[in-house]
């Protein structure tokens, strides 16, 4: 099975996954985490992890929500997106944790 | 002609056109429609005589006076040329502007705009040849046309695809397979990592593959694609049709089987039939590509024609979720520049006048939703860099040849696209410059991808390195 945008390379290593948060942060967008467990990955809706962290421009900070959902979801696959408020779309969706 | 002076007075016979219809101190509406012809004009004519005469055949008025003139208020009615400038580096012609009031038009009419725009004008004889280069449709007007049946954003979320450009493919050979076999040739295509595939404009439903067969095949292979890959997956179902009625039925069908897109030739087909097509697909939820055949017979020559960035506002206005605007790298014309400017007009808000990329007037779209620019015709692996540099993430690259040609099938010609286009969008988004580290960036790559490996090594040396030949005119000549 594939998970959007980057599922056809191969898995991105930390210092990888940190160049396309700063990508997000850059662009202006909104980033936001969601989990889901495999079994339940189809349709348009993952679980929100906390709210959208409008606004937050620390990749460290935001690398660290994506941790802390990942060890209180066990299992889970954890998505990444950058919500694009401007043109009302996900200008970035990729999976940073997989099961 | 009816000067308000002359009211009450009618005089017949023939009077100079740029009387009435030359006007270079009228002051612009924003409820006009203006629109930039290129006028090569017949040898003697003066530029005020012909592009008044352009005026007025486009509007109002004919060769003659009529006593009906004088029942209606001509001053409120009448196009006017109001600008006229050089083009730069050929005296052979000249740009006259021209403004349209928005009474002249019907609401919501591509098609009634055209017949004034570029009918009977274009056969003038004080012309020899005439070339619409760019109309500004005011906003007043634009709200009263439907539109992209979803546009970018909505076909995002549909199709759950986020943060790069679509994929697609052109089923081949375009004609002569049956529906299952060309079900089996969509079917590789999806499963091997495309978005979309694609009916050739030249598959309606001929004796080989009747629509109602391809339908089904296809509905089969997108299900399964989508079901291995757990992706969504659609099908250009090619709806053109003889008539109005049967490309209706092949739309309610392609419904009935749940498919997510279909596919119109809008100019081959027509502005009404589009319009209409445009409209069930809003009502019906089905997203809707658009193709351009026989564009060229009318945007490609320099003195004559219709701009396509002209036809591309009338598609925007019509309808339409995807159209093809050309690759600027592949094997069809389209120079850098240009391209760049309409790829803009079909899908930003607002764009600029901007001479440098052929924007003659603002373009303002208010909340008309934008469509996917498709980049389709002689591209591979190997374009990958320069077309995600110069189309950015809303587009769709269409890789026929360059699926269908690997050496390993389908399925292995679609993962390399898949893998040299993620690879590219990756390394953007790291911050690297595309064109320059291209081939580096596909090297890279295809170390942990064999199909991508192969690919590269079947087209390394296929170039289209032709001059264009309808080139922007050159702006500091």
């Amino acid at each position: 099975m594939k998970l959007g945008t980057f599922s056809y390379l191969p898995p991105m290593t930390p210092q990888q996954v940190r160049q396309q948060v700063e990508y997000i942060v850059a662009r202006g967008w909104n980033p936001a985490i969601e989990h889901a467990d495999p079994q339940c990955m189809a349709g348009s809706y993952w679980t929100m992890w906390k709210l959208p962290l409008f606004g937050e421009t620390s990749v460290e900070r935001i690398l660290a929500e994506a941790e802390a959902c990942r060890k209180a979801n066990p299992g889970h696959v954890v998505r990444l997106i950058g919500y694009d408020n401007v043109r009302q779309t996900l200008g970035a969706a990729l999976v940073v944790h997989h099961a | 002609m009816a000067q308000p002076a002359a009211a009450g007075k009618y005089s017949a016979g023939v009077k100079d056109y740029r009387q009435a219809y030359w006007q270079p101190h009228y002051a612009v509406k924003d409820t006009d429609l203006l629109a930039c012809f290129k006028i090569t004009p017949q040898a003697g004519v003066p530029r005020e005589e012909a592009a008044a005469a352009v005026a007025a055949e486009s509007s109002t008025g004919t060769w003659t006076t009529v006593w009906t003139d004088l029942l209606t208020d001509l001053e409120h009615y009448k196009g006017r040329a109001y600008r006229i400038e050089d083009v730069p580096g050929d005296d052979t012609c000249f740009y006259a502007f021209i403004a349209y009031p928005i009474d002249l038009f019907e609401e919501g009419s591509v098609v009634n705009v055209f017949t004034s725009l570029v009918g009977n004008v274009f056969g003038f004889k004080a012309i020899r040849a005439l070339r619409l280069e760019d109309v500004r449709f005011p906003i007043a007007y634009v709200m009263t046309c439907g539109g992209p049946p979803h546009g970018i954003q909505v076909e995002r979320d549909k199709m759950d695809k986020y943060g790069r450009p679509l994929l697609g493919c052109t089923i081949k050979p375009k004609l002569g397979l049956s529906a299952k076999n060309y079900g089996r040739a969509v079917y590789e295509c999806l499963r091997g990592g495309l978005d979309f595939t694609k009916d050739d404009e030249n598959v309606n439903s001929q004796p080989f593959m009747r629509w109602r067969d391809r339908f089904g095949f296809v509905a089969e292979a997108i299900r399964k694609a989508e079901a291995e890959t757990g992706e969504r997956k659609g099908h250009y179902l090619n709806v053109t049709a003889p008539t109005p009625e049967q490309m209706y039925q092949r739309a309610e069908f392609a419904k009935e089987l749940g498919m997510p897109i279909i596919m119109h030739d809008f100019l081959t087909g027509g502005f009404c039939a589009n319009t209409g097509l445009a409209n069930w697909c809003r009502e019906n939820g089905v997203l809707l590509h658009i193709h351009r055949a026989m564009h060229a017979v009318i945007d490609r020559d320099r003195h004559h024609g219709i701009h396509f960035r002209v036809l591309l506002k009338a598609l925007r206005l019509s309808g339409g979720d995807h159209l093809h605007t050309g690759t600027v790298v592949g094997k069809l014309e389209g120079d850098r520049q240009a391209t760049l400017g309409w790829i803009d007009l079909l899908r930003e808000r607002f764009v600029k006048e901007d001479r440098s990329r052929g924007i003659f007037f603002d373009q303002d779209w208010g909340s008309m939703p934008g469509a996917f620019a498709v980049a389709s015709g002689g591209i591979h692996v190997w374009h990958m860099p320069a077309l995600l540099a110069i189309f950015g993430d809303d587009a769709v690259f269409q890789f026929g040849g360059g699926t269908l040609g690997h050496p390993w099938g389908n399925a292995a010609g679609a993962a390399a696209n898949r893998v040299a286009l993620e690879a590219c969008v990756q390394a953007r988004n790291e911050g690297r410059e595309l064109e320059r580290e291209g081939k580096d960036i596909l090297l890279a790559a295809a170390r942990s991808s064999p199909e991508l490996k192969a690919a590269m090594e079947t087209w390394k040396e296929v170039k289209f390195e032709f001059d264009v030949v309808d080139k922007l005119d050159a702006v500091s000549a």
